[in-house]
């Protein structure tokens, strides 16, 4: 049940979906990421691990074009999403599904308006094929079209992600990202949010980045694994991406911070903060 | 000699940074009005964002538009009454009342009190979307987050405000003449007729003017500050009160420019000032 999904081909010759070259990012005069270069390709899910603060969902909306890195570029299918105009933006846009940390569903409206929200706003498509998307993607999340009447405000945790999960997927994304999946929830709603995102890579063939600092997460649902570290505690010289693998790499790798953060020992930490 | 050496960098300096951040902060606000003044003009809203957002600043601002309008009016006469008395020209009261509440004191108290019912609920309420990514969520929907939720909020403070000016003013005068004719006895036949003299259309076509400006200055600096919202309750709290006071000071500050611009265009167009009371 709880397998790795197969690595994906080799792909040394085909360009990279999603590319981030030398990028830096900060706010009010605080670096959060620094010459970031990371490729990702068609298929392929990644998950992204690190300390809280480290820049993981910072990484997420450079992606998706939601902020201007400060330096480099960030492209996806080749083009550069921050500088193109604004039709052409929302277009490309529209090939992602973002799971947000907290579901960010819209408070005012209900749970079949929240997912409905996207194929209504693109205004093409009959309301009652609108109806039957929503149906089907609450089906997928394994919500009943009793829940579809709620408000956001009398769900659990775990059913709000479920109910982001169904509008992200409602406009048939090719590039899934997820922030935080499984942050809040008791283990077994994390392990149905799992299992929903490896069904949704199935069921969809997306491109999915998985932002997370939980290990479970990050090993049963990614083929591959990349580890940021906070810019303030890298050595001089080094690189802010401290591990790039598959997870079964991930398992064997020696290097003490990447072991440190695996296993989640605070070790000289809790001083280190102290001091 | 030397603390004053001491000091004087750092006055300057906090001096200098304190004149950036006012001068970033109203760049952030042009761009920000450019973009919604742009997407106003390109697409119109939906019905379903629009009507709801005029209902609620209309319909739900009229019970507080009412009682602050009735009781500018009954303070205007209580105020004015007896220096009006005493020089014999109690009659006179109902020129003085109604010419300043329809010039002035309507649009400009109404424009204030909106700005703190629906300026920092607006402002709080996008401040919320923000902290919540519910603004995120728009964008990566394919909505833009300025058309969806900033362009309704301006077209309805732009359109509803002027109406309710128009209701504010409408009960101070009702309040100046409660209380003039009531209560001091002014014969009434006096005091609507000296009134005639001094309220022209020309003051209830300005009177409609500046709150269409006040309206635009509330929409676009509360959502604004609700668009820039920080973290935390303590950022949506200032955020909305950012909203009420810089609000506030846009009323006044465009009311004195306002009333300039239209004093010179009237006697521009009609080649003399406006009516004068004496």
């Amino acid at each position: 049940m709880a397998s790795n999904p197969e690595p994906p081909a080799p792909t040394a010759s085909r360009p990279a979906l999603i590319a981030l070259e030398n990028v830096g990012m900060g706010f009010n005069g605080q670096q959060v990421l620094n010459e970031i270069n990371l490729g990702i390709q068609a298929g392929q899910t990644l998950a992204v691990i690190g300390e809280s603060g480290c820049g993981k969902t910072v990484l997420l909306k450079l992606v998706i074009g939601l902020l201007r890195p400060t330096a480099g570029r960030v492209t996806f299918d080749g083009k550069l999403l921050v500088d193109l105009p604004e039709r052409e933006q929302t277009r490309q846009r529209l090939r992602f599904g973002f799971l947000f940390q907290g579901a960010a569903l819209f408070d005012s409206l209900t749970v079949f308006d929240n997912v409905a929200f996207g194929p209504r706003a693109q205004g093409r498509r009959p309301e009652a094929e609108v109806r039957e998307t929503v149906r089907q993607r609450l089906q997928e999340v394994g919500l009943s079209l009793e829940v579809a009447a709620k408000k956001p405000a009398e769900l659990s945790g775990g059913m709000k992600k479920r109910v982001g999960l169904a509008r992200a997927l409602a406009l048939n994304p090719e590039v899934m990202l997820y922030d935080e999946p499984t942050t809040g929830l008791d283990p077994i709603v994390s392990d149905v949010i799992n299992e929903l995102i490896l069904q949704t890579r199935l069921k969809h063939s997306v491109t999915s980045i998985v932002v997370t600092h939980d290990m479970k997460t990050a090993l049963k649902v990614a083929d591959r694994v990349v580890m940021v570290y906070p810019l303030a505690r890298l050595r001089p010289g080094e690189k802010q991406i401290l591990f790039d693998g598959t997870p079964q790499e991930l398992r064997q790798c020696q290097e003490p911070r990447v072991r440190q953060f695996v296993e989640g020992e605070a070790q000289s930490r809790l001083q280190e903060m102290r001091t | 000699m030397a603390t004053v050496g001491k000091e004087s960098p750092s006055v300057m300096s906090a001096a200098g940074a304190a004149v950036s951040d006012v001068l970033a902060h109203v760049g952030e606000m042009a761009e920000f009005a450019a973009r919604t003044l742009a997407w106003v003009v390109r697409r119109r809203p939906t019905p379903g964002t629009f009507l709801p957002i005029c209902i609620d600043i209309g319909l739900r601002s009229i019970p507080v538009v009412a009682i602050t309008g009735l009781f500018i009016g009954m303070v205007l006469a209580v105020q004015s009454y007896g220096q009006f008395h005493q020089m014999g020209m109690a009659t006179r009261l109902g020129a003085i009342i109604n010419m300043s509440i329809v010039r002035e004191l309507g649009p400009v108290l109404a424009a204030t009190m909106l700005a703190g019912r629906v300026g920092s609920a607006m402002a709080a309420e996008l401040g919320t979307m923000r902290i919540s990514e519910q603004i995120d969520a728009l964008d990566c929907l394919g909505v833009n987050s300025v058309h969806h939720l900033v362009v309704p909020r301006f077209l309805a403070c732009v359109l509803v405000i002027p109406l309710l000016a128009i209701f504010a003013n409408f009960m101070g005068v009702m309040g100046g003449a409660l209380v003039s004719i009531e209560v001091y006895h002014i014969e009434g036949y006096h005091y609507w007729h000296n009134t005639q003299g001094f309220i022209t259309l020309w003051d209830v076509i300005a009177g409609l003017i500046k709150p269409m400006f006040f309206g635009a200055a509330i929409a676009l600096i509360s959502c604004q500050r609700g668009f820039n919202s920080k973290p935390g309750a303590e950022g949506v709290g200032r955020a909305a009160t950012e909203s009420f006071v810089y609000s506030f000071i846009a009323i006044l500050a465009l009311d004195f420019f306002l009333a300039l611009f239209l004093n010179n265009l009237y006697e521009t167009i009609w080649g003399t000032p406006g009516p004068r009371l004496l």
